[in-house]
């Protein structure tokens, strides 16, 4: 910290004597060749990664640019024409915006309602568990499905929601009896299907942060509390929730910046041809008119706008959460 | 610990001992319910047609016969899907680790120039990206589709994992390195014989992380492998479990490879599951790290 200090225009014998033989990032004498070769193995052993990086991220940011063309695969990227903000005024007058948009937004708000608060009960319930083995036994069972992909859990999904076979679905049907309903294919189903499947394969995962943030609480707060003569309910209130009410804080803001990324995988495998008007997010609207249509140019250009947002979301997301007093994402 | 016997007394009022009963009896409940699909799978996986479609649900299945497990080990297709998806898994793993270890260790080194520019652009990506229909044309223009590589190589790090693993490698003692230096290694040999062997946790975590993730990836098969000969495992799943599902050019890759037969695809889902149970008791020592150190910090 304290060099940053020192001013650029120091006598150089000072600055020698005191940072000698350490190599300096500023005020580089050695020209360039001779970093290459002095670091050559660390960048040789740099290389493969930063040509990753380039090729399968960076190409692609430059292949963005077919969203402002006409791309036609045989032109290439430099040949197609431009047409400035055609795909993206197609996009927000034309009938898709208004229904991705809705769908995207009301997918972000059922999981805000109901999928964000949940590992925070059960953290909390397993923080008040006084038997470890009881606890532990808990914590490995429900960390399991976080592990399983997507496509295992629309399987399972489906599976025990089939109108035919599926277990839930026929003892939902005894119980409320009437006409069978097919749960999996049905769009008045789809919202809440996903909001169970993330329910499933998300909550428990999603303790362990909140279960770090609590058994960083220092003990001696609920010792002194003891001694004052609260009892265990003012403890949780007082010291407990307190405490992880940062951490609370800091994931719902990231939460928030991730508000236009619904599931991809979850989404599409889940998506029936009598649920596509409510289960249509952008991602998967991008990969039917992309891959499916070959609408490079309008798909690309739809996923740059969700990118966009997304930017913003996520910028505006740790400016919040540097204003309050949180450390940020960077 | 000298308190715990007093705090265990405090806590013995009545209201106190029912919400203690209520809560283990709740997320016991709860962990029971997490892993009742699973076990109802399994347990189907092993039972006969009839017996599926009669019995409402059951744990354990009455008649215990392997049929759908040898039917699906006999289909070209599952056999095929399966290999594949090991083979992918293991040199997907190795390409990725390697990839990954060989550029988070330059990046710990705080001297080398250009290493913030470098940082930067890593950092980047976490935030924006291309997206899926440039990535796509990358791939194609690189004419990796229809190849295995293609769900290798856009993957090939992650660059949350790189930022961990570059962490770990600046909290190694410096002394270490500095003395093989002075014994005349060059950085390689730092690297390969010194900073490697020190890395043994953290290579273990990774590479189940990765290998976890290119098991269970569906959405790399989506894109970029039309030719159902060499489909994921994932891919088959989804066909066999999910056939009403609307994705026309999947299905028109499908071959007439149908099984009717519900315990089929208990089997299948089991197949593809059991590798990730297998694993998981590993996984479980080790993930809780790659979960806390969340935040990009430099």
């Amino acid at each position: 910290m304290a060099t940053d200090l020192v001013p650029e225009v120091a006598p150089p014998a000072a600055k020698v004597s005191r940072r000698a033989p350490a190599p300096k990032r500023r005020r580089r004498t050695r020209p360039l060749w001779q970093d290459l070769l002095r670091y050559r193995w660390l960048y040789l052993l740099l290389l493969p990664g930063l040509v990753y990086f380039l090729v399968f991220k960076y190409l692609p940011m430059y292949g963005l640019s077919i969203a402002f063309k006409d791309y036609v695969p045989f032109l290439g990227y430099s040949g197609s024409e431009w047409v400035g903000l055609k795909h993206f005024q197609e996009l927000f007058t034309g009938p898709d915006f208004g229904r991705l948009m809705g769908n995207t937004m009301l997918l972000a708000l059922l999981t805000i309602v109901f999928v964000f608060p949940a590992p925070i009960v059960v953290a909390l319930l397993l923080n008040e568990l006084r038997v470890n083995v009881v606890k532990r036994s808990v914590q490995s069972l429900i960390y399991i499905p976080h592990f399983l992909s997507w496509t295992i859990v629309a399987s399972l999904t489906y599976l025990l929601f089939s109108v035919d076979f599926g277990v839930i679905a026929n003892w939902i049907h005894g119980l409320v009896g009437g006409q069978k309903t097919d749960y999996v294919a049905q769009a008045d189903w789809f919202r809440p299907l996903i909001v169970a499947q993330l329910l499933w394969k998300q909550t428990g995962w999603g303790t362990i942060i909140y279960l770090a943030a609590l058994a960083g609480v220092d003990s001696q707060l609920y010792e002194a509390a003891r001694v004052d003569g609260a009892g265990r309910w003012r403890q949780f209130w007082h010291i407990t929730l307190p405490s992880i009410a940062p951490t609370v804080v800091i994931m719902a803001i990231l939460t928030s910046g991730n508000l236009l990324d619904s599931g991809f995988e979850q989404i599409w495998l889940m998506t029936t041809s009598l649920n596509r008007d409510v289960a249509d997010v952008f991602d998967t609207f991008v990969y039917s008119i992309g891959i499916t249509q070959g609408a490079f140019s309008y798909a690309t250009a739809v996923g740059l706008f969700k990118g966009l947002v997304g930017v913003v979301l996520i910028f505006g997301s740790n400016f919040l959460a540097k204003r309050l007093g949180q450390r940020g994402l960077f | 610990m000298l308190n715990k016997k007093k705090s265990v007394r405090y806590y013995d009022s009545l209201g106190s001992r029912t919400f203690d009963v209520l809560n283990v009896v709740l997320l016991v409940g709860l962990g029971i319910i997490t892993v009742l699909p699973l076990v109802y799978v399994l347990a189907g996986s092993f039972a006969t047609e009839s017996e599926i479609s009669s019995r409402p649900f059951f744990l354990w299945p009455e008649k215990f016969v392997t049929d759908t497990y040898q039917y699906i080990f006999s289909t070209d297709t599952f056999v095929r899907a399966l290999l594949t998806t090991i083979c992918v898994t293991a040199v997907g793993t190795i390409v990725q680790l390697a990839l990954t270890l060989t550029m988070a260790y330059p990046l710990a080194k705080r001297a080398l120039p250009g290493r913030a520019l470098v940082l930067n652009l890593v950092i980047f990506t976490l935030v924006f990206s291309g997206g899926m229909i440039p990535t796509y044309l990358v791939v194609r223009d690189l004419g990796l589709l229809n190849s295995y590589w293609a769900l290798i190589l856009p993957l090939a790090i992650n660059p949350f994992y790189l930022i961990v693993v570059k962490s770990f490698f600046q909290e190694l003692p410096e002394a270490l390195e500095e003395a093989a230096r002075i014994d005349g290694c060059n950085e390689l040999n730092v690297f390969l014989r010194i900073v490697l062997p020190l890395s043994k946790p953290i290579i273990a975590t990774f590479s189940l992380f990765y290998a976890v993730g290119i098991w269970n990836d569906y959405m790399s098969t989506l894109l970029y492998i039309d030719d159902s000969k060499k489909w994921t495992l994932q891919m088959i799943v989804r066909q066999l479990t999910a056939t009403n599902a609307d994705s026309a050019n999947v299905l028109q890759q499908l071959e007439t490879v149908t099984f009717p037969e519900q315990g089929l695809k208990f089997a299948v889902v089991v197949v593809a599951t059991l590798p990730i149970l297998l694993f998981y008791p590993f996984l479980q020592k080790h993930f809780a790290k790659g979960v806390l150190i969340g935040s990009v910090k430099e």
